[in-house]
């Protein structure tokens, strides 16, 4: 806030900026009066109305001005390409090449329970710049982050979805989705919200409703809601998954959803299925790149048979949960 | 030696998260103590022992834990310095949320996690809105979105400091913070300092040990809620 905004009037301070109206309701300053200036209303502030605050006078001005000269924030620049550069393994050997990923691209990260699979998510996770056991660097469009790119929470690069994520708010899904499309100063949040539901009930096997509270939602609703979220609510342009293979969702339906909103997207799997999903894939072996490999067609042909016994083992799964028999199998 | 004061509600995972920066910072050839405040008991000295770090304990008993944390500090900083010490990490334990345990010229680190509810942020006080890196632990069991919310409430409650994404078990973060240390200023004496906001208070008899209940006992510094007009 330069000296002039200092004089402003309230509402139109909470009014234009968004996030000084979060940031004076979470202060329980509500109800303030509209045409005062915000220099005039702050001297007339009690002490102790401040004090219970926990801020004093320069402290909330300057929490304020922080706050609007922030707003602008970095909208981050198009990510076209990662690269994962330089790692050594736990002997030291040096991982066999620089891997550079591209919008749009889906990679699977394969290899033995502790062979480093998390390690290189864990790695892209944090744009790891050599301060990681592994050394790597991450490269984003050929150069290293800025610091404001490896630290501005408002627009974190990297998403993940993992298995052993849960939703914990004790809020409905259109509710929770609501606050999270606010929090991205999404315009049109119901539209939004509509939509992130619709693509979530595409993806998992059971149907749930915007009415229904997060922590009810199946383990699949669950993994199915957290995609259509990161694909459709979240920014990042980077999506890390690990390990959702037995999450009862559709898989392709959901890596085709993040690939069609133009992600990065890094998948650690065991899953045959999402293993050859992946355009490419990365053999990792004793905390190293041993190896890269492109999906080739002869197993583009495997991955068919592969999706029709899947389709044949779901049927199974849903004649039984109706009470049939499967003697005709 | 340099300083650094450690605060966050319980649980949240300071001492995890602490054991990994410790633990860099020592690797990279600091000579680093520990100084471990709690209220009425703590094994966490133990685990600090355990990784070979010199850790002495704070324990304040039926006294305000930020008031015996600010009455004890300078001399936190004294056997730091006489045990020749490169970074003292003093790690408090944030009880009521309105704690405020942080004090001007010295890095200041607020630990919360994000199993503590989206709304938690707004109602942590100087603690978390007076410092200089807030480090968001436990970030492995929710879900992305529920990360985002949470950071952008944290944001809100402390627009200056920037978010470290932690964990205590993975060791995510650690090398953040223990950057952030290393460039912390140098501290001889907190004599004379101050906190960066006044810690909470009361001066009643329940201060001094009362335990009678009724309108005779309600002296000195007093506040009486408000149920409105009518029943």
């Amino acid at each position: 806030m330069t000296r002039v905004a200092l004089d402003l009037p309230l509402g139109t301070l909470i009014q234009g900026w968004p996030r000084i109206a979060a940031f004076l309701d979470g202060l329980g300053l509500t109800g303030l009066p509209p045409d005062r200036s915000v220099r005039e209303w702050l001297a007339d502030l009690p002490d102790a109305r401040l004090h219970d605050m926990g801020l004093d006078r320069e402290q909330l001005a300057a929490h304020l001005r922080h706050l609007t000269d922030s707003t602008a924030e970095v909208t981050s620049e198009t990510i076209q390409t990662v690269t994962i550069h330089g790692g050594r393994g736990k002997s030291g050997d040096s991982d066999s090449a620089d891997l550079v990923v591209r919008a749009g691209e889906i990679v699977c990260v394969v290899g033995p329970t502790g062979s480093g699979k998390s390690r290189l998510l864990a790695d892209v996770e944090c744009l790891a710049q050599g301060d990681t056991p592994s050394g790597r660097r991450i490269l984003l469009n050929g150069a290293a982050p800025t610091a404001a790119q490896r630290f501005a929470p408002g627009c974190k690069l990297v998403a993940q979805i993992s298995q052993n994520m849960n939703f914990v708010v004790d809020l409905t899904v259109g509710a929770f989705l609501a606050t999270h499309a606010r929090c991205r100063q999404v315009h049109r949040q119901d539209d939004v919200v509509e939509r992130v539901v619709a693509v979530a009930n595409t993806l998992a096997g059971e149907r749930f409703g915007p009415d229904v509270s997060v922590t009810q939602l199946s383990g699949g609703q669950a993994r199915a809601l957290m995609i259509a979220d990161a694909a459709l609510l979240t920014a990042s342009p980077i999506i890390l998954i690990d390990e959702i293979e037995n999450a009862g969702i559709n898989r392709r339906q959901a890596l085709d959803l993040l690939v069609a909103e133009d992600k990065i997207v890094l998948v650690s799997t065991h899953d045959p299925l999402l293993a050859l999903l992946g355009h490419r894939r990365v053999i990792v072996r004793h905390g190293r790149v041993a190896d890269v490999l492109a999906t080739s067609d002869r197993e583009k042909t495997v991955l068919q048979r592969l999706e029709g016994i899947d389709a044949r083992i779901a049927g199974l799964r849903n004649r039984l949960r109706h009470g049939e028999r499967v003697d005709d199998v | 030696m340099r300083l650094v004061t450690v605060a966050g509600p319980p649980s949240v995972g300071k001492t995890s998260l602490f054991l990994r920066v410790a633990a860099r910072l020592r690797d990279d050839g600091a000579l680093v103590g520990v100084v471990k405040f709690d209220a009425l008991s703590t094994s966490d000295d133990e685990a600090y022992a355990g990784i070979g770090l010199p850790v002495r304990v704070g324990l304040s008993g039926g006294l305000c834990p930020d008031h015996f944390f600010v009455s004890n500090i300078d001399d936190c900083v004294a056997w730091g310095r006489e045990a020749g010490h490169d970074v003292l990490i003093v790690e408090t334990a944030g009880l009521c949320n309105r704690c405020s345990p942080h004090i001007r010229s010295v890095l200041a680190v607020c630990v919360v996690d994000n199993l503590a509810g989206i709304h938690t942020p707004r109602k942590i006080g100087p603690m978390l809105r007076l410092a200089d890196v807030v480090a968001i632990t436990k970030g492995d069991i929710v879900s992305q979105a529920e990360r985002e919310v949470f950071a952008y409430n944290v944001s809100l409650a402390n627009p200056h400091a920037p978010v470290v994404w932690c964990n205590g078990v993975t060791g995510q973060g650690a090398a953040d913070l223990a950057f952030r240390i290393r460039s912390a200023p140098e501290v001889e004496t907190l004599d004379g300092q101050h906190l960066r906001f006044s810690m909470p208070s009361a001066v009643c008899p329940y201060c001094i040990g009362e335990t009678a209940i009724g309108e005779t006992y309600q002296r000195g510094n007093v506040r009486k809620m408000n149920f409105g007009d009518r029943p």
